[in-house]
């Protein structure tokens, strides 16, 4: 049994219902994670899926703590980050990395590729690790004088990556990071973090809606619905026998493409 | 083959150069009054008064655009009312911003308490009258150059806090600030490297409107004998002088007015045209 | 008998930069088929649509073809009558359902406001329609919805809507484009059975613009695959799966992730297709200067 990475347990979050809120007194709280537990192994490739509302975007921007959780305890490494400061996380930010879904706006449309990649790393455009990064994703070296909206959607992505795995973390986030790219940009997009997680053994946690994207990639897969984790198996079995009527629905709706298959 | 964005990107040269050209040209009109206007801006003269531009008939030689009813150099009280402008334009526009954009942008980006404060106090701003405002400073200050500069600031700030809180608020939501947040990035840095650099576009297209506001301002002040002694040529006073005798000399009035209208137009046309060109978005 | 929309050899450029959006599209769609128009981003397939309903942006121009609609010639026609016919006879299904509602009027009336300025039917009349139309989109208390706000229902509802709108003056044709990618996925199934069943039984041809082929295997009749706005392959859905003539399309088809055999997906249109293709669109360009 591997060592875990990250130890979730019991993760609650809840916000205020600012739509339901009374004239006076406090609004009601709208529940969003309602205890939630799993650990991510080292090494491991972990698939979180569910549909809109599920929860699984808040439940990953808790993991990387841009948000701080109401409950329940987050062990990254063996330490408590469930309630940790932006001061005493900034020395552990480097150690987890996220991409982000929306391309066009996780990079700063007024930085050049270079400065974007080289910023976190406090270094300079030219460093080497800018370099070695676009080179690691597939990018010409060129590429770090251009601007995000010079590049193509796919190319915008690989510049997420690049940005991520400069930092050499021990966790990356990507959080839907397909779903807007044409299929070959996708399958692209897909193989490259494939690659990526083998030869720098990094640990991922693939955050996304649609389950056919993940059945490559993640060893696990959580299903995540109206805040619970319905069902937590192995990618193989989840596919070929999944044990919640949840699970076996989103199955049911990829539209395989195929027509002899019905619907 | 055609290429059409070639076209647009001509125009806007052409409107950044020719706006950079006059204000340029006012500018030099500015530094070295002294040493091109033809005559003494104040010297008084009642035997040549109205006396019209030089190429009308009855006029006289070196007073090119003519003289006002105390026979003061139009051309001279032009060149030496533009130092006037231009120093109200920079000296207020640029205080504003800074003043306005940095209160604007704590607020955007901290919320809170701080964003309370700023949005309160800009309410309560803007329901003050802006000319009574302008007035009732002016008299508490006293009239000079120093008080109507301090007056803009005073009143304009808020143009430039709602604006910039506002682009802040919607650049802070976006997933690069929270890319930021995740580098590790301490809040001060991620609002100067990051969201700044977004905003700033905002702010140079606010701050050229503003100095060609300024510029109004002056006049409109000048023209109600509150900006600085009555003696002194400004655009806004020769305006106010020559609407008296509008009918006996027009060119008292027409001549610091085109003057007034081209340098607002080309502040207006320098935000735009430096926006094309130097914003790497649009460029 | 000839197709209720057919487009012949249809070509479109940018006003300004003279860049290619169509080159020479063949379409025919004949009342209730049901079309996929399918490729990559900046395919051009969306142009296709709004080509045929006459909602080109200013800066696409029409360089030659026609449309017929109806046998009408649709470039020929006075903008008025154009206008008309097209108001009159097709309908739009949008991709974003939280943007093609007006946020700050009632469901009601945005459904019903068609059919009352353009097709002159009465309030009672198309009020009375509008109710059945939603009861047919399967809304739960049609009474109670048409005096809703968008806001107040999820974005699977507010599709609904947006179908129910666009079936209820009953249009000979219906463009949809994308009108799912917004939608989850369990949502996105419900919805598009829905369609086709509308669709079947109103008998309406429709234009339906997607980048994915999965979707276009479960609704689709026929398809026609673009790239860079020429349409690379036209065929039946059952021949194109069964397997797809073009070698462009063929890797798109094999680009398209199956979550039933992990093994075969993810594999990306690789260079070699991409340059063929593009030197057959060089040559086809060439070909097309040379006559024009």
């Amino acid at each position: 049994m591997a060592e875990a990475l990250f130890q979730i347990s019991g993760l609650r979050l809840d916000v205020p219902d600012m739509a339901r809120k009374p004239l006076f007194g406090p609004a009601p709280r709208l529940e969003i994670l309602k205890g939630i537990s799993f650990d991510i192994p080292r090494g491991a490739v972990l698939g979180i899926v569910g549909g809109s509302g599920s929860g699984k975007t808040t439940l990953g921007r808790a993991l990387v703590r841009l948000i701080e959780p109401t409950g329940g305890e987050i062990l990254f490494d063996g330490q408590d980050i469930t309630h940790l400061p932006d001061g005493r996380l900034r020395g552990l930010r480097r150690r987890i990395q996220m991409i982000f879904q929306d391309p066009m706006s996780s990079l700063n449309p007024r930085l050049t590729v270079g400065r974007i990649i080289a910023a976190p790393l406090c270094a300079r455009t030219g460093d080497a690790r800018v370099a070695e990064a676009l080179d690691q994703v597939g990018l010409p070296k060129a590429f770090a004088a251009r601007y995000p909206h010079e590049l193509s959607g796919g190319q915008r992505q690989r510049v997420g990556i690049a940005r991520a795995i400069a930092m050499r973390p021990d966790f990356i986030l990507a959080d839907e990071i397909v779903s807007g790219l044409d299929v070959s940009s996708q399958a692209q997009v897909l193989n490259l973090l494939e690659q990526l997680v083998k030869e720098l053994g990094l640990t991922l946690a693939f955050i996304s809606h649609d389950l056919s994207v993940i059945s490559r990639l993640c060893g696990r897969v959580i299903v995540l619905q109206g805040g619970r984790i319905v069902e937590d198996a192995p990618t193989r079995q989840l596919f070929e026998a999944p044990s919640h009527p949840y699970t076996r629905e989103l199955l049911d709706a990829i539209p395989v493409p195929d027509p002899s298959i019905r619907w | 083959m055609l290429d059409g964005r070639g076209a647009i990107k001509r125009r806007a040269g052409a409107r950044l150069w020719l706006s950079a050209l006059w204000l340029g040209f006012v500018a030099l009109c500015a530094i070295f009054a002294p040493l091109i206007s033809p005559q003494d801006p104040l010297a008084q003269d009642l035997m040549l008064g109205r006396l019209p531009p030089a190429w009308m008939a009855g006029s006289e030689p070196g007073f090119w655009l003519g003289t006002d009813s105390l026979g003061r150099d139009v051309l001279s009280r032009m060149i030496f009312g533009a130092r006037v402008a231009l120093t109200v334009a920079l000296l207020a526009g640029v205080v504003t911003c800074l003043v306005g954009s940095a209160l604007g942008l704590v607020a955007g980006f901290y919320r809170g308490w701080a964003d309370r404060i700023v949005g309160r106090l800009v309410d309560i701003w803007m329901a003050f009258p802006p000319v009574l405002f302008a007035i009732l400073l002016i008299a508490v200050l006293g009239t000079g150059l120093t008080s109507v500069i301090i007056a803009i600031v005073v009143i304009d700030w808020t143009r430039f806090c709602r604006v910039v809180r506002a682009e802040t608020l919607n650049q802070s939501q976006m997933d690069y600030v929270q890319s930021a947040r995740i580098a590790g990035f301490t809040r001060l840095r991620t609002l100067l490297s990051e969201i700044l650099p977004n905003v700033l576009p905002t702010m140079v297209a606010l701050l050229t409107l503003e100095m060609g506001i300024a510029v109004i301002v002056e006049a409109i002040l000048s023209f109600v004998n509150l900006s600085i002694s009555t003696d002194a040529p400004t655009w806004g006073g020769m305006i106010a002088e020559g609407r008296l005798a509008i009918h006996q000399a027009w060119w008292v009035l027409v001549f610091p007015l085109v003057a007034l209208f081209l340098t607002v137009l080309s502040f207006a046309q320098l935000g735009d045209g430096l926006r094309e060109r130097f914003d790497p978005v649009l460029r | 008998m000839t197709a209720f929309l057919q487009i012949r050899n249809l070509s479109a450029r940018l006003r300004n930069t003279g860049h290619r959006l169509l080159r020479s599209v063949d379409i025919d769609l004949p009342a209730g088929v049901v079309r996929g128009l399918v490729g990559e981003s900046g395919a051009g397939k969306s142009m296709i649509g709004k080509a045929v309903l006459g909602v080109l942006p200013a800066s696409v121009e029409i360089v030659e073809g026609e449309i017929f609609l109806d046998g009408h010639d649709l470039l020929r026609m006075k903008p008025a009558e154009r206008r008309r016919l097209i108001g009159a006879s097709t309908a739009l299904i949008p991709q974003d359902p939280l943007t093609a509602l007006n946020p700050s009027r009632r469901i009601g009336p945005q459904i019903t406001d068609r059919l009352v300025d353009i097709l002159g039917w009465t309030k009672e009349r198309a009020r009375a329609r509008a109710l059945e139309l939603l009861g047919e989109v399967r809304i739960p208390e049609p009474e109670r919805v048409v005096r809703l706000y968008p806001h107040e229902l999820s974005g699977g509802m507010r599709q609904r809507v947006l179908i129910a709108s666009a079936f209820a003056a009953e249009p000979k044709l219906i463009v949809a484009d994308e009108p799912t990618t917004a939608l989850d996925v369990t949502v996105q199934k419900q919805i598009l059975r829905l369609i086709s069943e509308l669709q079947a039984r109103h008998g309406t041809a429709l234009l339906f613009v997607t980048h994915d082929l999965g979707v276009v295997s479960k609704i689709c009749d026929s398809l026609s695959v673009l790239y860079a706005g020429k349409v690379v392959e036209d065929t039946t859905v059952d021949a194109f799966f069964a397997a797809p003539r073009h070698p462009y399309s063929a890797a798109l088809l094999a680009a398209t992730p199956r979550h039933n055999d992990p093994a075969s997906s993810l594999r990306p249109v690789p260079r070699d297709v991409l340059d063929a293709v593009a030197a057959e669109i060089a040559a086809a360009d060439a070909a097309w200067s040379r006559h024009g």
